[in-house]
């Protein structure tokens, strides 16, 4: 039996070849993922195992600097990190040597005035230099420390990048204004944030305290440890003399090391879990083609298989028979797989590379696991997916043997089946709906359960929609395609079982390509309308890092030539009747010229007076209207009554509760000033863009948005999200397209006679051609138009178990892009012909209608 | 029409016409010769039988001239139209507008409607069938009944009228039949040899069929003999036992050389 399983292997190698391409790369990606996740883990390990070898201890205060945000700030002790606690901290008998750190956000612009790098990985910190001057932490390879608050020092990625050298001038931003400074040194660190491509300037420590922080403030203390003071004896000797108050975190040097190393597991191992469920998907994918390869070897040998079972083999034996042909092929594929796969991480490790230059990188990282994972996962999706039909083959009567000619599909199970699929979609398209309606993330999990019922039913209904579906474009196909056209339209339906498990690796992708564009342009849509519905501002200043904008910025902007009216947008947390809100505070003058808000109720000059506006939600919530009054606890402890002076429908981007901008300083000193808004005279031009960007000194850190510029930053984002998941999707659809090449060919591999025939009696090689490609297109349309379908049902679905995250989201269909999706299945249904179609064009006529 | 066809029958006009016609398998050691010069007329408006031993040459010389094969050397016309020297598609061309075949299997599109099948050929080419001569078609093989049945809802026998039926549809110059008998019972066989013969005599078409069965071939105007592939002999207004009796000759020379 295991003799003719290998035979069978060997002799059907052709037409099991797509099937163990399939298998392939369904584990080629399983391996690609771990090998990538392993080796990326390990070099960032790498890359990061020296940033805390010199720290026994550290104390961070988490409150300091620009870094932390309006509710950390107010929620803060007044304790603080100072040169007394660096002195008391080094006077400890453990410590060999306390240092006290001063880091925050600082940019620095290249020559043509731009951020270089990425907001969230510019760093500025001071320059501690021991008796020698020199840092240890930082050493020069060129020039030396900055020494005053006109100089400064950078990496050497940095400063090469920008062309910066010992002498020359740098523009550099932390929150405040702009900084031009000379360069004295640049250095080379194994800091992480340098490490990871980020950039690094140091100041003297004056300069670093008065711009990041506030004079004779640190943001760490490091502490090193005598020799034979263990980290944690030195820790407990630190722990009395740190200040009291819950914004300082004492660790130690091991303590923080293990602490980076799992996040970097924990951030590489979800990366690998995302990456696995995508490698799954076309897996899943791949059984269908799978199984559907093993159903038509089966059919096509039934004479051979009963004749086994005529000399005496037992179902048994034929069943094991086709599952030892899986087995063979799942481990052949898959040991390929691992092969590719290991190809695939280093390709993704250099493709990471040329991306971003900065990224670490490793030696290839191939686990044992991964060789397991990868060749147990080969092997049991091919066996399992090859059960069904094998369990068919040793249901084939060994009279078969006997009788002649193809035998007709049985079509009584197609009951059962049609039954089980109706009732699958049904309940599943219920919990989809169920999940929808309940408008917040407790839908959730209906909706997951409902999608995957749904998809499962609507596969096992694939045969029985296929009929209508395709005889809906049989109009179109005959118009196309003349006879050839309505032969591909008869022999796509032919068979609706095997059209079905065809298209279905389709439908798979498609559902989740079109589910996740109506999502995103769903989302999309409802973030433009925040941003244009609530704004009539032309522009928008705020800070590249999402900090707040320094004081004195909107009375900067306000001075500008050609601003005709401005407002700051203050972010502020108030407790409104016993529950902490998001407050935004701005200019009452400017409101009416700036903001867009629906009042129902109120009016827009109450915030003049110091009263509250808030949004609907909120006045429901809370269950105030115009003229209730609120008791507020503001962040300095003090508490009052307020006014509610309207309510608008919804803020959009401003926010649910409006307030003038003096209420909230008067109990900030230092209020959080997210964004200012800004009309124009002459509305948005290139020169009021100038202008703004002159006033606030040629900020790097400073981005002027037009809204315009804010929406496509959103879309960008997400469509950015979007082709990743595209790019992911990409390899089932692959195998998808396999799955049609497969079928197709193993079609006209059946009907060589029907296919000689036509040739015999005048059939060109074109017809014939058309014939393949456009059934081809057909069966691929089907797949592809049901996954649409499906998908943006799922989407819609989805969409409303978010509405409570994102106020206002609605679903949109973006028919063109959907369009362009059909096109592309039908685009993917002509190349998967390719193949066969030639092949069937080939054949030659006398050889194909010879009867046996 | 039966008068028209006998004057073409006397005038001698070919429907399809072999001259010196050799096709050669294989080289060297392998090379087989499987017709050897070979020429050979099917006049207009005769029912032509080609008998022979299995490996004589009969189905490849109907290959041949059918345009289905390539000859090796000499030359082979359907009407005047020299075969030598066509491309593919010019092939196929003439085999859809003026050749009409019947298989041994049936070869029927399982997925079309017995017309459908019938009308294929017209379809193809996208010409209109000809609704009279269609008619006239389906009447005789008797299947008025059963036009928008699928071949399997029909018998072998009817599927092979409606073969017939298709070869004859598109009035092609010529309709070579490959054993179109041979998966049929003596009854439903003895229906297509009668209706292929009313098809000669009287709506007036060439067929020109293989077979090794002599009860089929004397169905015929005529027979030709093949062997080894030569035409080593034919015979007009054949019988039944007039055929067996040549055929057995050339058992008995079989099986004394």
């Amino acid at each position: 039996m295991y003799r003719t399983a290998l035979r069978n292997v060997l002799a059907h190698k052709g037409r099991l070849l797509m099937t163990a391409l399939a298998v392939m790369l369904g584990t080629a990606f399983v391996a690609g993922t771990m090998v990538y996740s392993d080796t990326f883990g390990k070099a960032l390990r790498d890359s990061n195992s020296k940033s805390y070898s010199d720290i026994a201890v550290q104390v961070v205060d988490r409150a300091a600097g620009s870094g932390a945000s309006a509710r950390q700030k107010s929620e803060a002790g007044s304790a603080t990190l100072t040169d007394a606690t660096v002195q008391q901290l080094a006077a400890l008998p453990g410590a060999a040597g306390a240092r006290g750190v001063v880091s925050g956000f600082t940019g620095v612009a290249d020559r043509k005035g731009d951020l270089i790098g990425q907001f969230w990985a510019a760093k500025g910190a001071n320059f501690a230099p021991g008796q020698d001057g020199k840092d240890p932490r930082y050493p020069m390879v060129e020039g030396q420390g900055p020494k005053n608050a006109k100089e400064i020092a950078l990496d050497r990625r940095t400063a090469d990048k920008a062309g910066y050298k010992v002498g020359d001038t740098v523009r550099v931003a932390a929150n405040g204004p702009v900084v031009e400074a000379k360069l004295t040194g640049v250095f080379t660190t194994d800091d992480p944030v340098v490490n990871t491509g980020g950039t690094l300037t140091l100041f003297d420590k004056a300069t670093a305290q008065q711009t990041l922080l506030e004079p004779g403030r640190y943001s760490s203390v490091v502490l090193t440890a005598k020799p034979g003071t263990s980290e944690d004896a030195l820790l407990a000797q630190a722990q009395p003399k740190v200040p009291s108050g819950n914004q300082f975190d004492v660790e130690t040097g091991a303590k923080l090391q293990a602490d980076e190393q799992a996040d970097i597991s924990q951030s590489t191992g979800s990366m690998r879990t995302m990456l696995l469920v995508f490698a799954f998907i076309a897996l899943f994918v791949g059984v269908f083609i799978i199984a559907n390869t093993f159903t038509m070897l089966v059919a096509q040998r039934t004479k051979e298989l009963a004749l086994m079972r005529a000399i005496g083999a037992s179902r048994k034996q034929v069943t094991r028979s086709v599952l030892v042909e899986a087995l063979l092929i799942g481990a052949v594929s898959a040991v390929a797989g691992l092969l590719a796969g290991v190809g695939i991480g280093a390709g993704m490790q250099s493709l990471v590379g040329a991306l971003n230059e900065n990224m670490p990188s490793s030696a290839l990282v191939v686990k044992p696991l991964t060789v397991l994972v990868t060749v147990a996962v080969g092997v049991l999706v091919t066996v399992l997916s090859a059960l069904l039909p094998a369990l068919r083959a040793a249901r084939i009567a060994p009279v078969a043997a006997m009788s002649s000619g193809d035998q007709p599909a049985s079509q009584k199970s197609l009951v059962v089946r049609n039954t089980i699929g109706s009732v699958f979609t049904a309940g599943g398209l219920a919990l989809i709906g169920y999940g929808a309606s309940t408008g917040n993330d407790s839908g959730r999990l209906p909706v997951g359960a409902g999608a995957f019922l749904a998809l499962i039913g609507v596969f096992v209904l694939l045969p029985l929609l296929s009929r209508p579906v395709v005889a809906l474009i049989g109009p179109l196909l005959r118009g196309l395609g003349g006879t050839p056209g309505k032969l591909a339209q008869q022999n796509a339906v032919r068979n609706p079982r095997r059209t079905a498990a065809t298209a279905a690796a389709l439908t798979i992708g498609l559902t989740l390509v079109s589910g996740l564009t109506v999502i995103g342009a769903s989302v999309n849509d409802t973030i433009d309308r925040a941003v244009t519905s609530s704004m009539k501002a032309d522009y928008i200043v705020s800070a590249a890092n999402h900090m707040s904008l320094s004081e004195q910025v909107p009375a900067q902007i306000a001075k500008a030539p050609g601003v005709a009216a401005s407002s700051p947008l203050i972010a502020a947390y108030w407790d409104l009747n016993g529950t902490t809100k998001s407050i935004t505070g701005l200019n009452p003058d400017t409101f009416d010229q700036l903001a867009e808000v629906k009042l129902t109720s109120g009016s827009g000059a109450a915030l003049g007076k110091g009263q509250l506006l808030v949004d609907q939600d909120v006045a429901k919530k809370f269950g105030v209207t115009t003229g209730s009054t609120m008791t507020v606890k503001y962040p300095d402890e003090s508490t009052g009554q307020l006014t509610v002076g309207g309510v608008y429908e919804t803020g959009g981007m401003l926010g649910p509760v409006l307030v003038a901008g003096g209420e909230v300083a008067k109990h900030e000193p230092k209020p959080y000033i997210a964004d200012v808004l800004v009309k124009g005279k002459d509305g948005a031009t290139a020169a009021l863009k100038q202008s703004l960007k002159d006033a606030t000194g040629a900020n790097p850190v400073i981005e002027v948005k037009s809204k315009q510029e804010v929406r496509d930053g959103f879309s960008q984002v997400i469509t950015f999200a979007l082709n990743v998941m595209y790019g992911l999707l990409g390899m089932a659809v692959l195998i998808a397209i396999l799955g049609v090449v497969n079928t197709l060919a193993m079609s006209v591999f059946e009907r060589k006679r029907e296919i000689g025939m036509l040739r015999a009696i005048g059939l060109d090689r074109r017809g014939i051609k058309r014939m393949v490609r456009l059934e081809s297109v057909v069966i691929s349309l089907f797949g592809a138009g049901i996954g649409l379908l499906l998908g943006c049902f799922i989407a819609w679905a989805v969409n409303g178990t978010l509405k409570s995250s994102l106020a206002g989201l609605t679903t949109v269909l973006p028919y063109g892009q959907l369009a362009v999706f059909l096109a592309l299945a039908g685009v993917v249904g002509l190349v998967a012909a390719i193949w066969p179609a030639r092949r069937a064009a080939r054949l030659d006529i006398l050889s194909s209608i010879k009867t046996d | 029409m039966t008068t028209s066809t006998a004057a073409a029958v006397r005038t001698g006009r070919a429907a399809a016409r072999a001259t010196g016609l050799n096709k050669v398998y294989g080289e060297g050691e392998t090379r087989v010769v499987a017709l050897d010069n070979v020429s050979v007329t099917f006049p207009q408006g005769e029912f032509t039988a080609i008998m022979g031993p299995s490996g004589s040459g009969k189905s490849t010389l109907m290959h041949c001239m059918a345009g289905l094969d390539t000859i090796s050397s000499g030359s082979t016309t359907i009407g005047d139209t020299e075969l030598v020297g066509l491309r593919d598609k010019q092939l196929t061309q003439l085999r859809r507008d003026h050749i009409g075949f019947i298989f041994q299997a049936f070869n029927l599109l399982p997925t079309l409607t017995a017309l459908e099948n019938i009308t294929l050929p017209m379809d193809i080419a996208g010409r209109k069938a000809d609704k009279a001569w269609l008619d006239r078609v389906v009447d005789t093989v008797g299947l008025s009944g059963r036009l928008s049945h699928r071949p399997s809802q029909l018998s072998g026998g009817q599927q092979q009228r409606v073969a017939c039926a298709r070869a004859l549809a598109g009035k092609p110059d010529i309709i070579f039949a490959d054993e179109p008998t041979g998966n049929l019972d003596s009854r439903s066989g003895a229906e297509i040899l009668s209706f292929l013969r009313n098809s000669v005599r009287e709506l007036g078409q060439t067929v020109v069929m293989v077979t090794h069965d002599p009860v089929a071939a004397s169905y015929a105007d005529r027979v030709v003999f093949l062997a080894d592939g030569r035409i080593v002999d034919e015979l007009h207004t054949p019988t039944a036992d007039t055929v067996l009796d040549r055929m057995r000759r050339f058992d008995a020379k079989g099986r004394t050389s």
